[in-house]
C-alpha cells in the first residue's frame, strides 16, 4: 500500500476493516489506518461518508435494492508527530462521524 | 382518432403556449435580478418551469406510443418515486426481501395487470396481496424491532408510489361509449387540471397569501392561495369539458374533487417529509426537488378520479 502511495496514487481505505452488520452507524476503526499514516507522513487522509450503502446491499444478500446513496467528503486530517495510536484513531473516528453527521442524525 | 389527435394537439398547443410565456417571464425575472442577492423564489420558479417542460414533453411523447408508452412512462415514474420514498424510510436489512420484492416483483406485476386490463386484480393487488405478503417476508427474517413501523412504511411506499401512480394509465382501460380512442385525453385532463391547480395555488398564494393553513407542515401554503388556486383550476377544468366525456358542470365537479385531493395529498406528503426531517423528496440531488415533489398532487387524485369516472361513465359489467 505504501508503494502505491509513493507512486502518487490515491488509496481508498475502509478503516472499519469489515462490513457493518450491526445497528451502529459506524464500527470502531482498526489500527491499520494509523500504521499507514505513520509510514506515509505526507499523505492527507480525507474522511468519506457513504450513506445508505448497507441498505442497498446488506452483507449476505444477492439482490441490491436501488436506494439513493450519498457520498460526503470531510476535511482532511493528518497524523501529528508523536501522536499515539489511540489518540489518532479516536480523532479519525471523530472526523468521520462529523462528516457523516452521525451524532446529529434526524432520522429515528 | 383524428378527432382525438386534433383535441390533443390543441391542448398541447395551449399548454406549450402557457409554458413559453412562463419561461419568458422566468428568464426576464432572473435577468432583472442578476447581480443582486440570489433569489430562492425566482430559482424555485425556474426549476418548476423546467420540470413542467419535462413533464409535458415526456407525456406528449408517451401519448405517441399509445398505451404501451403511457404504461412504461408511469412505470418508470413509480420506480423513481418508490426509490425516493424507500430511501427515506426506517427499513433495515431485515426488510431487504420485502424491499427487493417491492421494486422487482410488485411494481412490474401492477403495471402488467394494467396492461392486461385486469381491473379486478390491479385494484386490490397492492392493498390485499402486497399488504399481506410483504410483512410475511419481513417477519421471516425474525427481527421484531420497530416491526410495525417498518412494514407500514413499505406498504405506504407501495400504495403512494405504485398503486396511486398506476391509476393514471389505468384510465386508458375505461370503457366509455362514444369516447373510443380518446382516452389519452382523460390522462391529459387529469394531469393538466391538477398541475394547473398547483401552479395557481402558488400564484394566488404569492399575490394574496396571508393566512397560513398549516404552518408546521407547509409554510408556503395559505388559505388565499388554496381557495383561489382550487377555484380557478376548477373553472379551467370546466372549460376543458370538450376533451372529456363529461358535460361542463360534471367536468367542474370532477375538477373540484381532483384539485382538493391534490391539495390534501400535498399536505400529507409534506407531513411525511417533515417527519423524516427533509425539505424535498429528492434532497439527495442538490438543488432539485424529487420526483414525488412534482407528482404528489397527481398521486392523490388519480385513484379517486379513476373510480369516479368508472362508476359514472364506464359501461363494462
Amino acid at each position: 500500500m505504501t508503494g502505491a502511495l509513493e507512486n502518487g496514487d490515491s488509496l481508498i481505505i475502509f478503516p472499519e476493516g469489515t462490513r457493518n452488520t450491526t445497528d451502529e452507524k459506524m464500527l470502531p476503526f482498526k489500527s491499520g489506518l494509523y500504521h499507514l499514516a505513520k509510514a506515509n507522513r505526507s499523505v492527507e487522509l480525507v474522511p468519506v461518508w457513504i450513506d445508505n450503502l448497507h441498505r442497498v446491499l446488506p452483507k449476505g444478500e444477492i439482490i441490491p435494492v436501488p436506494l439513493a446513496c450519498t457520498v460526503t467528503y470531510g476535511d482532511a486530517i493528518e497524523l501529528n508527530y508523536g501522536e499515539s495510536k489511540d489518540s489518532f484513531i479516536a480523532r479519525a473516528e471523530a472526523a468521520l462521524r462529523r462528516t457523516g453527521k452521525v451524532d446529529q442524525e434526524v432520522h429515528a | 382518432m383524428n378527432n382525438s389527435r386534433g383535441d390533443l394537439l390543441m391542448l398541447l398547443g395551449g399548454v406549450g403556449f402557457i409554458l413559453i410565456v412562463a419561461t419568458l417571464i422566468g428568464q426576464w425575472l432572473s435577468n432583472k435580478h442578476q447581480g443582486s442577492e440570489p433569489s430562492p423564489v425566482i430559482d424555485n420558479l425556474n426549476a418548476r418551469i423546467a420540470a413542467w417542460w419535462a413533464m409535458v414533453v415526456l407525456l406528449g411523447l408517451s401519448f405517441l406510443f399509445g398505451k404501451a408508452g403511457v404504461i412504461v412512462l408511469f412505470g418508470i415514474c413509480s420506480f423513481a418515486a418508490l426509490r425516493e420514498f424507500a430511501t427515506l424510510t426506517n427499513t433495515d436489512r431485515a426488510d431487504h426481501w420485502a424491499l427487493a420484492a417491492s421494486f422487482y416483483i410488485v411494481l412490474p406485476i401492477q403495471y402488467a395487470l394494467i396492461w392486461y386490463e385486469w381491473y379486478g386484480l390491479y385494484s386490490i393487488f397492492i392493498p390485499v396481496y402486497a399488504f399481506l405478503l410483504l410483512p410475511i417476508a419481513a417477519a421471516m427474517r425474525g427481527k421484531t424491532d420497530r416491526f410495525l413501523v417498518r412494514v407500514a412504511e413499505t406498504q405506504w411506499a407501495l400504495m403512494i408510489t405504485v398503486f396511486c401512480a398506476s391509476h393514471v394509465p389505468a384510465l386508458l382501460n375505461l370503457d366509455i361509449p362514444g369516447y373510443e380512442g380518446r382516452h389519452v385525453l382523460l390522462i391529459a385532463y387529469l394531469v393538466v387540471v391538477v398541475q394547473i391547480s398547483d401552479v395557481l395555488q402558488y400564484v394566488w398564494g404569492k399575490l394574496l397569501g396571508k393566512t397560513k393553513i398549516a404552518p408546521k407542515l407547509s409554510p408556503s401554503k395559505t388559505v388565499e392561495g388554496a381557495v383561489g388556486g382550487i377555484a380557478s383550476a376548477t373553472l379551467i377544468g370546466a372549460g376543458l369539458f370538450w376533451m372529456t366525456p363529461f358535460t361542463w358542470y360534471e367536468s367542474a365537479g370532477l375538477s373540484f374533487v381532483i384539485c382538493i385531493m391534490g391539495f390534501l395529498g400535498g399536505l400529507v406528503l409534506s407531513a411525511i417529509k417533515r417527519d423524516r426531517g427533509v425539505k424535498d423528496w429528492g434532497h439527495l440531488i442538490a438543488g432539485h426537488g424529487g420526483f414525488i415533489d412534482r407528482m404528489d398532487s397527481v398521486l392523490f387524485s388519480a385513484p379517486v378520479f379513476f373510480h369516479l369516472v368508472r362508476y359514472g361513465w364506464d359501461i363494462s359489467p
